[in-house]
């Protein structure tokens, strides 16, 4: 039973840390209406700038400024050159403009900085602690309770502030939000950038977990299961997606993978992705859009 | 009023029915000299440009007319290219192996139709689901797929290395494990497959798919059957891209590999519709060609233009940031990619014929 | 086959939580030109939708021929002979005219997907005869010079037309019209007029039309209804309406 309890409350910590760059994702497709696949490259990039500062002796709360700069600039940047001329296109078509996007900054940001594994350290030591009698690791539960305090502080920013209302009102009609007074194109620039901002701290989390390398770009493909379980407009449904596949990818690993033969983790929460898109294709907290002829 | 201009152009310019038959007969031509060449090839071609070029475009080019069929034509998006390439990949090999009587274009045909009828099973959740919510469904069948051929040794005859070799190739009698055996036994495949695609895309079917594409909701108000429009382009799509899986197997590597088949491929084939042109048949050939052509140019020149060795990593990722970039303008500037610019050079040339 | 064409019961339907049909009735009779009028947001396009089987109503019955249902697939409803357009432009953009209408036979297709592969067996009669009808509603709807535009390079009013070819060319016995004339200008209404009831008398087609335009409408209907935030509040013919007092209270004495 612990042994249960365990696995759960680990599938659960990376769940939170999902969560983290689902809401990235969320937050970019409320704005614009984009479904940003390039999101796991920024999660990359962020990662890789940083550690390359560091590795040049910058102190780490500059390095993490300049980096977030960098990824501000490139936010808007991509929002200027590639949405902007798309404005009006279909989604699957902005999805794969999108898919260009990442393809283009994985390439720079591997050209201007290498694409040997680094190091990242945050400083964090990684003993496992006990709680309850269950093991936890400890870096893990640092990390999300960092994702947790961000995901509390997005939702406040979102549900409090005039970007937020805002952000809230274009979902439903983009005039209703140009009368509240902030322009269209400086709110998706505001999104984009705090969208560059939650890559950078994914970034770090994901990069002081696994080494920062090409690999952290495959965190998209753990977001896109989060994102359709929990709902492509709902920060709720992030966090909520993002602990159901935490937790169910470590369990099917340990309890399924023994029947199946492992690795089942490829591929468990894109198949429990599909069932739930059978069942309930806006997801758990989406809204189902009214077809209008 | 933009649209009325052209009109009024268009009625005033009797040469304008002259010059699109002329275009067409330059179309046409050109694709009987294209042929011809590639026939011919085998003549003047040394083994290199065999294996290392032209094998890998034709099959690419058909990999890409089975995606388009499927998101050019139907409107359907699919990641899933590489999962259903590895399921003609590995249907027949095991059909090469388990049933060696079969001649081999019939082992070829059964290997598309195995991964056909994969491809409807992962086309079901199409008749609930669109757009990227579909592209998600079908990276749940690329990953199934992937993880089910590295999985379980029976799709490879429990061979020890993840790749397998793959069985010695021949049609009546004839060795073709020779470069230009396989190099023929490809381009008879592809110019058979795409000569019946290319009906099928002009036929009923055809415009039912793009009625589907182009307003789901209508074209059920009207009668078009959506659902089964819809699985019978996941059927056909993946049969094309099953037969050229296979083709890439045995004709191309020589080898049955599952990492052959990953996401990767399935991007490529995706950037070669984009590139090339959705909705067209020459597309897959131009964006196959890009795809193919692009990285060996890039190999070959990239070191003068860099100065003396370069590290192919860097090469790789200048490729790849360079097809990012493509792609994004081709989707802003012409999303009907090289095949509509082709079609208007053909236009340009025939007007200043019939001048 | 004697009595009403088409019989809606207490139909009702709500858009979370916000109604917009409120327990409607009404029939159509076989032949007849029947309008729909009311002020934006009555719930018109709504009421054809449930016709048609794109909405499902949330409660009532929708009687068609005689047979009675409570929910129809969009699919359904064409082959039982519902012919409908729509409000807004919902072509096949990228394809030709002629394509376009062909798209509007698929449902009487006997043809399988290997002979459209090779062309053998019936494939090649079929297509044969469905490009003659195709080209003789073109040629009823004076669209012969567009026949291989693609749709999406033709002006607005031609396009519209484009939706009725398509949707007549099945040949329906019920044919549900959304607004046919929205956008055009006067001489292109007339025309649109003139070619609805020509498809009334020459076809026999029963039509049931949404129109804002009150001289359209009394001009070309045989029976009218009045509907208002989801009620009816006129049903006859357009004398009858005119004159009612809570019709030109909801509709006719605003301006419009």
């Amino acid at each position: 039973m612990s042994f249960f309890i365990e696995t759960l409350v680990g599938g659960l910590l990376a769940g939170v840390m999902y969560s983290l760059v689902a809401i990235g994702f969320v937050l970019v497709f409320k704005a614009s209406g984009v479904f940003n696949f390039a999101q796991g490259s920024m999660v990359l990039c962020a990662a890789l700038t940083f550690v390359t500062l560091r590795d040049k002796g910058i102190d780490f709360w500059l390095a993490a400024l300049i980096t977030l700069a960098v990824m501000v600039l490139i936010a808007i940047a991509v929002e200027r050159v590639v949405l902007r001329p798309l404005v009006n296109r279909p989604q699957i078509t902005l999805f794969m403009a999108t898919l260009g996007v990442s393809f283009v900054i994985e390439g720079l940001a591997q050209i201007v900085m290498g694409a040997s594994v680094h190091e990242l350290d945050l400083g964090i030591v990684d003993t496992p602690i006990e709680i309850g009698g269950v093991q936890v690791s400890q870096f893990d539960l640092i990390a999300a309770g960092t994702a947790g305090i961000l995901v509390v502080a997005l939702s406040i920013f979102f549900n409090k502030t005039r970007v937020g209302i805002a952000l809230r009102a274009i979902a439903d009609d983009p005039q209703a939000a140009l009368s509240i007074g902030i322009r269209l194109q400086t709110l998706w620039q505001i999104v984009w950038g705090v969208a560059g901002f939650v890559s950078l701290v994914a970034g770090l989390l994901w990069g002081a977990r696994q080494g920062v390398q090409f690999a952290l770009t495959l965190v998209v493909l753990k977001a896109l299961p989060v994102l359709i379980i929990g709902g492509f407009t709902s920060i709720t449904g992030a966090i909520v997606g993002g602990l159901i596949v935490g937790a169910g990818d470590s369990l099917a690993e340990i309890y399924l993978g023994s029947l199946l033969g492992g690795s089942v983790s490829t591929w468990f929460s894109y198949v429990l992705a599909v069932a739930f898109l059978l069942i309930r294709p806006a997801g758990l907290f989406g809204e189902a859009p009214i077809e209008r002829i | 009023m933009s649209t009325i201009g052209t009109e009024a152009i268009e009625g005033f310019n009797p040469s304008h029915e002259t010059v699109q038959s002329t275009r067409d007969r330059l179309r046409a031509g050109s694709v009987v000299v294209l042929l011809a060449a590639l026939a011919g090839i085998p003549l003047v071609a040394n083994d290199y440009w065999l294996n290392a070029v032209l094998i890998p475009f034709l099959i690419m080019s058909l990999t890409a007319l089975g995606l388009n069929l499927l998101m050019g034509y139907a409107g359907q998006a699919s990641l899933g290219s590489g999962g259903f390439m590895s399921v003609g990949a590995y249907a027949t090999y095991n059909l090469l192996l388990r049933l060696p009587e079969l001649p081999l274009p019939v082992s070829l045909l059964l290997g598309g139709i195995i991964s056909g009828l994969v491809g409807v099973i992962a086309g079901l959740p199409s008749l609930r689901i669109k757009g990227f919510y579909l592209v998600a469904s079908t990276l749940a069948t690329q990953f199934l797929l992937e993880w089910l051929f590295n999985q379980y040794g029976w799709f490879s005859n429990y061979s020890t290395s993840s790749s397998i070799s793959a069985p010695r190739l021949a049609f009546l009698g004839h060795d073709l494990s020779s470069p230009t055996g396989r190099y023929l036994l490809t381009l008879t495949t592809v110019v058979v497959v795409t000569a019946v695609a290319a009906r099928l895309a002009r036929s009923q079917t055809g415009r039912a798919w793009m009625a589907i594409r182009d307003m789901d909701t209508a074209a059920s108000v009207i009668g078009v059957p959506v659902s089964a429009g819809k699985l019978k382009a996941f059927f056909v799509s993946s049969l094309v891209i099953g037969i050229a899986g296979a083709l890439w197997a045995f004709a191309y590597l020589g080898t049955v590999d599952a990492r052959s088949f990953n996401l990767d491929r399935s991007f490529q084939v995706m950037f070669a519709i984009i590139i090339g042109g959705m909705g067209s048949i020459s597309g897959n050939f131009l964006g196959a060609a890009f795809m193919i052509f692009v990285p060996i140019l890039l190999d070959h020149f990239g070191g003068g233009v860099f100065g003396g060795a370069v590290d192919p990593g860097q090469l790789e990722n200048f490729q790849k940031a360079l097809f990012g970039a493509l792609i994004v303008w081709f989707l802003i500037k012409e999303p009907r990619g090289l095949a509509a610019l082709l079609s208007r050079a053909w236009t340009r040339l025939a007007s200043r014929i019939n001048r | 086959m004697s009595g009403p064409i088409l019989q809606l019961r207490d139909v009702s339907l709500s858009f979370q939580g916000i109604k917009a049909l409120n327990a409607l009735s009404f029939e159509v009779a076989r032949g007849e030109i029947c309008a729909l009028i009311g002020p934006n947001g009555a719930g018109k396009s709504s009421l054809l939708n449930i016709i048609n089987g794109v909405y499902r109503a949330d409660s009532g019955s929708v009687t068609f021929n005689g047979e009675q249902f409570i929910r129809i697939r969009p699919a359904h409803a064409a082959h039982l002979g519902v012919g409908r357009t729509f409000q807004h432009n919902a072509l096949f953009r990228h394809l030709s005219v002629l394509d376009n209408v062909l798209a509007g036979l698929i449902r009487h297709s006997r043809t399988t997907l290997l002979e459209h592969a090779f062309g053998v067996g019936r494939d090649r009669r079929e297509t044969r005869e469905f490009k003659r009808r195709a080209d003789e509603i073109i040629a009823f709807l004076d669209l012969t010079r567009h026949r291989d535009t693609v749709v999406a390079t033709l002006p607005y009013g031609v396009q519209k037309r484009v939706d009725l070819a398509r949707a007549l060319v099945g040949r329906p016995s019920l044919l549900l019209l959304d607004e046919p004339m929205a956008g055009m200008n006067q001489d292109e209404k007339h025309e649109m007029s003139r070619l609805i009831l020509e498809t009334n008398a020459s076809l026999g087609t029963t039509i049931v039309l949404i129109e804002h335009d009150m001289s359209v409408v009394m001009g070309l209907s045989h029976h009218v209804v009045v509907l208002d935030y989801g009620r009816k509040v006129g049903d006859g013919s357009p004398e009858e309406v005119r004159k009612n007092p809570d019709v030109i209270a909801a509709y006719l004495g605003t301006a419009h």
